[in-house]
């Protein structure tokens, strides 16, 4: 069994309004090692033995087609264990 | 880094500069080079294209829409008019409100849900910048064909836009409209209202004067957002590595703009600002401009001063960001100090960017050099006006000649079958899939929402003192005759107004358009403002503001002429409000208006694929009468809808649905009694005992009515079309969570 993982982050010139909130809620907690922080979304896809190239693409192509919003994120594809 | 500053505009007066890429025509071009007597740096050209665009300068619509303040009536409610962010109404009361409605159209195409998003905090700080408390908020969205496959990525994304950025200010969204048409496919139309209160005395404008005031940018960091188009300066200007491709796509932060308001709100009511402007398009090239031209012309800035949330812009993008959430004010320098520990109490970043000074030019600069020195006037207000060529479509006379023949069902079960598939259609289907995404009743005050003919909302808890907006156009009749179009439009919405109780004030509009450079579409929008503005003289309503928003066309095909006009009314006593829905059995249903068997334009004709020949002629004296016979007999009407999309069919079907009590109705020619839109009618209902009023009303105001039919029952009785109440709800309801799940 493997794990197909996607991560989408917001393009780096695009505001993230989330990434905003956690960076200054760091230091009213304490924190005072980051200079800014963004957010972004990680999905855990499983699938039977080790992932074929066909199925690989299929990921890649769910990932601009539905996991993320190409015209302000982008998006990594990669495989774990 | 090299800086294009005005020295270096002076010493190498030839160098080429990329005005054409930034939408600069030749001549225009040549005029700021007039203008100034040299060529423009890099910064001053950015700032010249992108205020002398057709979003920013009106240029094309510019010599049609001074007939709304030519052809003006005289009007003691307003306080405010055309040319501010936005107008100003006196509702009595000492209360004053103020409402506008803009479009977001092609920003909502690329990017549905930020698009939405904020067009909806565009216009909500521009009603904030007159000084008025934000209090609601409406929606006029137009979209594609429903089961186009482009509909169902845009019509959610701009649903979840709207509502997300709405719902997180705490603003109620109380209305709209949400139509289909295969022209707007490629052309979503998103239109957004707002309306907010204040007191008289908090009015507030967008003026720098005083000298040695000082220039406040308050709110978000700037970013590069929104400036696609100004790239082509940056990578002129410099040669260093730059992150990726600037974003046209602006992002919305509604947490940010909600402490916005609320910090605005109490610099207001300390009385600190002397002049306030928002950053919406155009960023601060639009606000230092206008504000600096509605004084007395002098300003300086230093634009390293403002606060970047990506170092790595250059000056002429920083002009040109339009990143959201963001306001520029004028502010004397004893008040500076408060004026700051406000900002520092809401946690909003305030920067003092510069001042007002003597001079009648604006003078910007990056780290001690000048990069700008213009007169503001010819930036903001004095741009390229152009009579663009008009000519009448050749459709028009077609149409005009053409014969149609639309089935008209005559037996029990074709009406039935008809009304069946009538309010099954997408564009007279029930909305509540669109508006339970908003939040309609936050703040406590929302008095009607959509479904409801106008949204109204209560302005006073203890006098009931409310308003009511509402929003309408019928762009197939524009299209046949945008003249007529634009008059009935406002007839609609002044009579939704009426209907629900409230007295009509002020008019506020979204022309949506083709574009302007096809003859054509001028044709549409010259007879559209020529329309409206002779309505608003005659019914005596003024325009206090409104948008013109062009090229919303894809290849040669522009979308049906679409002036959607919001008119604002207000009413005393909320509670004494006319809902929609029959609310009680035994009581008369009542027919205000004739019918006729026009069916250019109606819903029953488009659903056979047939948009009509002529459209309806506007009888606005009728009309006006109309709202004063709906307020004099306000009193004894249990219920009042208009009739209007879809016909008296669908007036009775929603009449029927909203509170789930049946009606027995008699008609004579039947089809075109149901289907026929003949604009001016309303059904009301009333109690027998008031059959006598009712009747001198009519007299009265000299309009026809008839008694069709009485209230109950579980079902809705056509002649001897029987509809049961469940197989109604059924067909209205299913249509919206079957297309987009």
């Amino acid at each position: 069994m493997a794990l197909i993982v996607v991560e989408v982050m917001l393009k780096p010139e695009i505001l993230d309004p989330q990434g905003q909130a956690v960076a200054s809620a760091l230091p009213r907690l304490g924190f005072n090692f980051a200079k800014s922080v963004r957010q972004g979304k990680r999905f855990e896809i499983e699938v039977e033995g080790t992932p074929t190239a066909e199925q690989l693409a299929q990921v890649e192509d769910a990932a601009h087609k539905l996991l993320s919003n190409p015209v302000i994120e982008t998006y990594v594809v990669k495989v774990e264990g | 880094m090299s800086l294009d500053t005005v020295t270096n505009a002076q010493n190498n007066p030839d160098a080429s500069q990329p005005w054409a890429e930034l939408g600069l025509k030749e001549d225009e071009y040549a005029r700021i080079k007039n203008i100034l007597g040299r060529r423009p740096t890099s910064s001053e050209l950015a700032m010249y294209s992108v205020m002398w665009s057709e979003h920013c300068s009106y240029k094309s619509s510019k010599v049609h829409l001074k007939q709304f303040g030519e052809k003006a009536p005289k009007s003691d409610a307003l306080l405010v008019g055309i040319g501010e962010n936005a107008g100003v109404v006196d509702i009595g009361q000492n209360y004053a409100v103020t409402f506008k409605i803009e479009s977001h159209n092609h920003p909502s195409f690329v990017e549905p849900y930020q698009g939405a998003a904020t067009g909806v905090g565009g216009i909500v700080r521009d009603i904030l910048t007159m000084g008025a408390r934000p209090i609601a908020v409406m929606d006029p969205l137009r979209f594609g064909l429903a089961d186009a496959e482009d509909t169902r990525r845009v019509l959610p994304g701009i649903i979840a836009g709207v509502g997300g950025y709405g719902n997180c200010l705490g603003l109620p969204n109380i209305g709209g409209e949400v139509v289909f048409d295969e022209t707007y496919a490629g052309n979503p139309l998103v239109n957004a209202l707002c309306v907010g209160v204040m007191k008289h005395e908090d009015i507030k404008l967008a003026k720098a004067h005083g000298a040695g005031n000082l220039v406040v940018l308050f709110g978000a960091k700037t970013g590069g957002d929104g400036i696609g188009g100004v790239s082509v300066l940056a990578s002129e200007t410099f040669n260093a590595a730059k992150p990726t491709k600037r974003p046209s796509v602006q992002v919305g932060d509604p947490f940010a703009e909600k402490v916005l308001i609320e910090c605005c709100l109490e610099i207001f009511h300390a009385d600190l600002v002397v002049g306030i402007q928002d950053l919406g398009g155009a960023g601060l090239s639009c606000a230092t401009s206008e504000l600096a031209s509605a004084g007395s012309g002098g300003m300086e800035i230093e634009l390293e001063k403002v606060p970047l949330r990506d170092p790595s812009l250059s000056p002429e993008e920083i002009l040109m960001s339009e990143s959201q959430e963001r306001m520029c004010a004028i502010v004397e320098p004893k008040h500076i100090k408060q004026f700051m520990a406000i900002c520092k109490k809401w946690d909003v970043t305030a920067t003092v960017i510069g001042e007002v000074t003597e001079g009648e030019r604006l003078h910007i600069s990056f780290n001690g050099e000048l990069i700008v020195d213009v007169p503001p006037r010819t930036v903001a207000h004095d741009g390229p006006v152009y009579n663009r060529p008009i000519a009448k479509p050749a459709y028009v006379e077609e149409r005009a000649k053409a014969v149609i023949n639309i089935p008209m069902p005559t037996s029990a079960e074709d009406v039935k079958a008809a009304i069946l598939k009538l309010i099954a259609s997408p564009n007279i289907a029930d909305k509540s899939w669109v508006t339970s995404q908003y939040d309609k009743y936050v703040q406590g005050n929302s008095v009607l929402a959509q479904p409801e003919d106008s949204g109204m909302i209560r302005i006073d808890e203890k006098t009931n003192l409310g308003v009511a907006i509402s929003t309408d156009a019928n762009a197939r009749w524009s299209y046949l005759d945008p003249y007529e179009g634009a008059k009935l439009a406002l007839a609609e919405s002044m009579r939704n107004i009426a209907t629900t109780g409230a007295k009509p004030l002020a008019v506020t509009n979204c022309l949506n358009f083709g574009s302007p450079e096809d003859p054509g579409v001028m044709w549409q929008f010259a007879e559209t403002v020529r329309g409206l503005a002779d309505a608003c003289l005659e019914l005596g309503l003024p325009v206090t503001g409104g948008n013109v928003s062009f090229y919303n066309q894809t290849g040669s095909v522009a979308i049906l002429p679409t002036p959607v006009i919001g008119v604002l009314g207000v009413i005393q006593d909320v509670r004494k409000r006319t809902p929609m829905g029959i609310n009680k059995s035994g009581s008369d249903l009542w027919l205000i208006g004739d019918v006729d068997s026009n069916m250019s334009g109606s819903e029953w004709a488009y659903l056979h694929g047939e948009i009509g020949n002529l459209s309806p002629k506007s009888d606005l004296a009728k009309e006006a009468r109309l709202v004063d016979l709906l307020l004099e007999g306000q009193e004894i009407f249990e219920a009042a809808h208009d009739v209007s999309n879809g016909g008296l069919a669908a007036t009775l079907v929603e009449t029927v649905l909203k509170n789930k009590i049946g009606a027995s109705v008699t008609l004579s020619d039947v089809a075109v009694a149901l289907f026929s839109e003949t604009p001016g009618r309303v059904l009301v209902a009333i109690d027998p005992n008031h059959t006598n009023e009712m009747v001198a009303l009519a007299g009265k105001y000299q309009i026809a009515v008839n008694k069709i039919g009485t209230t109950g029952g579980d079902k809705l009785m056509i002649n001897d079309t029987k509809l049961s109440i469940t197989e109604l709800s059924k067909a209205h309801t299913e249509t919206f969570p079957k297309l987009f799940g």
